[in-house]
């Protein structure tokens, strides 16, 4: 993983001046401009009702743009080409049980490749490689109320694994886990070779996983750049509803990491 | 019972019985029964010889005789009203113990009694070997409209998410005093029903989100279509035809 923030070899994600309204009228996006490298892991932090995942949902075309763009590896979310994005970018959703709805753990890792047509020994290749991804390939016959939420997580995020994305988008990946579910969870995140945008509260979770991060508010980007350092920033954090939990201060957590990173080397 | 198939009917293990292509079962299931129903009720020892079948079969699938003879108890409401047909029922009576009975409505009940029980018995060695999973792909497999595998796939999967829900919506409004046994308080059961009834659909919208993103556009893919193999159809078709010829006998004799 490299530290670079400017993107390496071309943007993998590309927002350009992205607006967009609710059939109600409620303007939820003003003009969001981003762009994220192959390989980048991207915090998108903000207050509620900030638009981050209204923001979300245009990624893989859930929501049409109705000014501006978006572009995924250079090819712009439009109808045409909805299946194509919808692999290329993969979502997490925050609750497991909308993301899991087949009655057992390796259909569903299979529901999305399946749809982009495998079949046969292809598609279980496919299931299983997702499920050891994540730690949950024992589990593959059971259904998924019987597992735990940390659990239900993880396979959520082999769903999405099992359609090899280009992009993985996870909403609120830390949230309702217990602390230990949430430590496994990182080091599973940490393990992939992917560009990953992970909108999350959790701040130390977006410091411990993310080199960069975006802030948003009222529907804009309002911030770019090294998550140490806008961490940092009380000034912009208080003007964006941004709090560090009690006790947690990022320049030491950072140093902490590289000291562990070093090593782990 | 292990996590994966937790139905309450279902007996978890390893046998031949288990092990069979979920299709098979259920045509070999649904045809055991057919031929029960099509026996005349004056055979007897027809109906002796189905009941040894159905439980050779749990033997052979390891089912305890005591597991499926409780699953028996589901069936005492349907057939209630059977034991009322000799004293209701017409023509000419006769006297069991001083009180007096029809002979019709004896036969009547009898012939409910025998079939209801056979059936139940083999229903509950079907559910006791095989999983949710498995009935609706062996649905599928049977070439049943996907639509209504999809839906009950979905009941299946999120019948105990929602009634989850319904158990904190209980635990909340007790929290606060609630004690909905009076009739004077289902005004709030109502509305709390209305509540569980929103949530479940907002549910929907959310999961259809989640499968569109996973690429779904407007019908469940086919996923493993492998077939029963001649071999399972043939093992179980065992107890069909095995049943056949009781029926067939019965009826020579009837003739």
């Amino acid at each position: 993983m490299t530290e670079t923030i400017e993107p390496v070899t071309g943007p993998a994600l590309e927002v350009k001046d992205l607006a967009f309204a609710y059939p109600g009228g409620t303007q939820a996006l003003f003009g969001v401009d981003l762009a994220i490298g192959t390989g980048e892991r991207v915090a998108l932090l903000g207050p509620n009702g900030a638009g981050k995942t209204t923001l979300v949902l245009h990624l893989n075309g859930v929501h049409a743009a109705q000014a501006g763009s978006v572009r995924v590896g250079g090819l712009p979310v439009v109808k045409e080409h909805l299946q194509e994005v919808r692999r290329r970018v993969g979502i997490v959703f925050q609750d497991p049980d909308d993301q899991l709805f087949m009655p057992t753990v390796r259909d569903d890792v299979a529901f999305g490749p399946a749809n982009l047509g495998l079949r046969g020994d292809e598609l279980d290749e496919r299931v299983v490689q997702a499920l050891t991804a994540v730690g949950m390939e024992a589990f593959a016959d059971r259904a998924p109320h019987h597992l735990s939420f940390g659990q239900r997580r993880r396979v959520s995020v082999a769903t999405v694994l099992a359609m090899r994305p280009q992009i993985l988008v996870l909403d609120e990946p830390s949230s309702n886990l217990d602390p230990a579910s949430r430590r496994e969870l990182a080091d599973i995140l940490r393990s992939l070779d992917i560009t990953m945008l992970m909108v999350t509260h959790d701040l130390p979770y977006a410091l411990e996983l993310c080199p960069r991060s975006l802030v948003m508010n009222g529907g804009r980007i309002v911030a770019d750049g090294r998550t140490a350092e806008i961490l940092a920033d009380e000034a912009l954090m208080s003007a964006n509803r941004l709090e560090l939990p009690f006790g947690f201060f990022p320049a030491q957590a950072e140093a902490e990491r590289a000291d562990r990173e070093a090593r782990r080397l | 019972m292990s996590g994966s198939h937790a139905h309450a009917l279902y007996f978890h293990g390893h046998s031949a019985v288990h092990r069979l292509a979920p299709e098979t079962k259920l045509v070999a299931q649904f045809l055991f029964v057919l031929i029960v129903v099509a026996t005349p009720r004056e055979a007897f020892w027809a109906f002796g010889l189905y009941a040894a079948l159905v439980l050779l079969a749990a033997a052979w699938a390891s089912i305890p005789a005591t597991f499926l003879l409780r699953r028996l108890a589901i069936e005492i409401p349907f057939v209630a009203f059977a034991f009322f047909l000799p004293f209701v029922g017409q023509g000419e009576r006769v006297d069991v113990l001083g009180v007096s009975l029809s002979v019709e409505g004896l036969w009547g009940a009898w012939n409910i009694l025998a079939k209801a029980t056979i059936g139940v018995l083999a229903s509950s060695l079907l559910a006791a070997t095989t999983t949710m999973a498995e009935f609706l792909t062996g649905f599928d497999r049977l070439r049943v409209p996907r639509a209504f595998t999809s839906i009950a796939s979905f009941m299946v999967r999120y019948m105990d998410v929602i009634a989850d829900d319904m158990r904190r919506m209980r635990i909340a409004r007790q929290s606060r005093g609630f004690e909905g046994r009076w009739i004077w308080q289902t005004k709030a059961i109502g509305k709390s029903a209305g509540a569980l009834f929103i949530r479940a659909y907002e549910r929907g919208e959310r999961v259809y989100l989640a499968m569109l993103s996973r690429g779904y556009s407007g019908s469940m893919p086919e996923m493993g279509e492998v077939h029963a193999t001649t071999r399972q159809w043939l093992t179980a078709s065992i107890l069909p035809i095995v049943a056949l010829p009781i029926c067939a006998i019965a009826w020579v004799q009837q003739a």
